[in-house]
């Protein structure tokens, strides 16, 4: 029984990733911690730490919801989010008042994630006919051409520069850029997001997605249409990265195309994979490790007399252990050792028992 | 409920072949693995394919389903022509066909992989909705496991399934939706005597309407579940006949079963 258990648990979890039924008291915990948080953190934890890694996990969680569902890697996500973020700043309102059209934000934002997801989808639809590599270079080229479009076109992009200034609505009385409203629409957005990569993945759609990753030629000698299904992933997962590109902007107040170039591209994929690609809850992981590592290593590096800007080889290494050594990331590593943990648990109860009768 | 509005298609389509091949070939390279086939098979027939290694039987179900289009011929699915449709064009109008080495979705359980069967022929495929307890395809899907005596292990990884169990999934997954016309490739490949019995039992109790082919090696189960036989050789039809014809004709032997008993 309990090896049934933990087996389950160990593979894929997408079984026991179950949000309506049995919460772990673990979970409850989290959830009343994040739920408290602003009460507990300062401000620059609460925004550039938790807040921060609350949007790089949504857009990471995109590529999750397409690498761990769909197989499918894709590179543009990032893109898709800095392309949702540029339209806020140039609809919205920036210091770039020649660009910046001023439109309310109700009409930006919606605006801003539909056609940021048709972005999405279409970069999905070029590459989504190649697999493995080939998916990796496409969407790579698709995120390049964004970042030298961005750099160099003046009209509609401003360039090197980009748009900074750019302002969260005030709307209800409230300015949602201050720290506390802004944490908790960023922790809506985020469990929002996670909910439903969760409840889709058990819905026909995601039952179908990961039956494409694990048998394509099989779905469709069961009916499917694997490239439709495949297309519309990329639309789904879009929503996700826009949503949070749309964040990431009143973050950051500002964009250039810095934002989406080839590092912050690959960040993401490298804080999927840290965290654990094959759940939803792994790109949240990721991202709360790489932004402490980002902030904090720094300070570390410096105090034994290294230089700070090295913290991205810090990264790197971290990246390289736990790619050798857990595949499915820091959430696969939690599994391995609690499964083992199980398995003591129950060699120690098998043994007590044995005591006890003989 | 199924049985009725299978009989009312069959009835639309008239008089026609479950399945007609004219002249089909296919070519990989300069290799002929299949050379102007024709064949034509009753709604309701159950047919076997014989044939060694390499005379084409898998690739002559991998050209009806759509798998590896034809370089050559026209193949008609009771009466109409598919021979340019996608797979799941077939497969919706009620092909199905299993696979000779089991092709599953190791990341999912038993129930999934039969669910996904089930919802592939039918509406919402791209339905965000989570199926609930009373969902009817779920259930069909649970009836479909229990008949492939896999309802002990339908929420286990089919990773993590045994051999012959994988097999009877292979068959559960043919038989979802309501299926007109089979391809069993190899069905019985690597199984013990006692799921080799299961398999005619399910094989010999399908609804009289739905038609099958059958490639089988083992003579034992090919002869007791089919009723005409077609032998192939070198990607030709070689020849074709009632199982006891087939099985005395001496140039079969030559080819086909003396060869057999030399493995045997």
């Amino acid at each position: 029984m309990a090896i049934a258990e933990t087996s389950t648990l160990a593979i894929s979890g997408t079984a026991t990733d179950n949000l309506a039924g049995r919460l772990h008291p673990a979970a409850w915990l989290v959830i009343l911690l994040l739920l408290a948080m602003p009460l507990i953190a300062n401000s620059f934890v609460l925004i550039q730490i938790i807040g921060y890694a609350m949007i790089l996990g949504m857009i990471a969680l995109s590529l999750m919801f397409l690498g761990g569902y769909g197989g499918i890697v894709s590179l543009a996500q990032m893109t898709v989010a800095g392309f949702a973020g540029y339209l806020v700043a140039i609809l919205g309102d920036s210091a770039i008042v020649q660009i910046s059209l001023k439109w309310p934000w109700w009409a930006v934002v919606p605006i801003a994630v539909c056609v940021a997801t048709l972005f999405g989808t279409i970069a999905g639809a070029l590459s989504v006919r190649t697999e493995g590599i080939y998916t990796i270079m496409i969407t790579l080229a698709i995120a390049s051409a964004f970042y030298y479009f961005t750099l160099q076109n003046y009209t509609i992009f401003n360039g090197f520069s980009g748009f900074n200034s750019v302002k969260a609505p005030v709307f209800l009385g409230v300015d949602w850029r201050s720290n506390t409203p802004f944490y908790y629409l960023c922790l809506v957005c985020a469990a929002l997001s996670y909910g439903a990569v969760l409840y889709v993945s058990r819905s026909p759609f995601g039952l179908a997605l990961q039956g494409t990753r694990d048998n394509a030629r099989r779905m469709a000698a069961l009916g499917f249409n694997v490239t439709a299904h495949r297309i519309a992933a990329y639309t789904f997962a879009s929503v996700i990265a826009a949503l949070a590109g749309v964040l990431l902007v009143w973050f950051q107040a500002q964009i250039s195309p810095g934002t989406a170039g080839v590092g912050p591209v690959v960040d993401i994929l490298i804080i999927a994979v840290v965290g654990g690609i094959n759940r939803p809850i792994g790109p949240f992981i990721g991202a709360l490790v790489y932004v402490l590592l980002r902030t904090f290593s720094i300070d570390v590096l410096e105090s034994v007399g290294l230089d700070g800007k090295r913290f991205q080889l810090l990264i790197g290494l971290g990246f390289l252990v736990i790619v050798l050594f857990s595949p499915d990331g820091l959430v696969g590593i939690f599994d391995k050792l609690r499964a083992r943990y199980l398995r003591r648990r129950d060699a120690r109860a098998a043994d007590f028992q044995a005591g006890g009768t003989s | 409920m199924s049985l009725v509005s299978t009989a009312d298609r069959l009835n639309a389509a008239g008089s026609a072949n479950a399945l007609e091949l004219r002249g089909v070939s296919r070519l990989f390279g300069a290799l002929a693995a299949l050379s102007d086939v024709t064949l034509s098979v009753r709604p309701g027939e159950r047919r076997g394919v014989l044939g060694s290694n390499g005379a084409g039987k898998t690739t002559l179900f991998n050209c009806i389903t759509g798998d590896f289009p034809p370089s050559a011929g026209i193949i008609r699915f009771f009466g109409e022509d598919v021979t340019d449709f996608p797979p799941q064009e077939r497969i919706r109008r009620g092909l199905r066909r299993t696979y000779q080495i089991s092709s599953l979705f190791a990341g999912l359980s038993v129930l999934d992989n039969v669910y996904l069967a089930c919802r592939g022929v039918s509406r919402n495929r791209f339905s965000l909705i989570r199926p609930g307890r009373t969902d009817a395809l779920m259930a069909s899907a649970e009836s479909l496991v229990e008949a492939v005596h896999l309802g002990d292990v339908k929420d286990k990884l089919v990773g993590e399934l045994a051999y012959g169990q994988q097999r009877q999934l292979e068959i559960a997954l043919a038989l979802s939706g309501a299926p007109r016309f089979i391809l069993f490739d190899e069905p019985a490949a690597g199984l013990s005597p006692t799921e080799r019995r299961d398999l005619v039992t399910i094989l010999t109790s399908l609804p009289a309407h739905i038609g099958f082919i059958i490639i089988e090696h083992d003579m034992d189960v090919a002869l007791r579940v089919v009723e005409s036989v077609t032998m192939m050789h070198n990607g030709r039809i070689f020849k074709e006949g009632r199982p006891d014809e087939i099985e005395s004709d001496p140039e079969v032997q030559e080819l086909y079963l003396g060869g057999a008993q030399h493995h045997g």
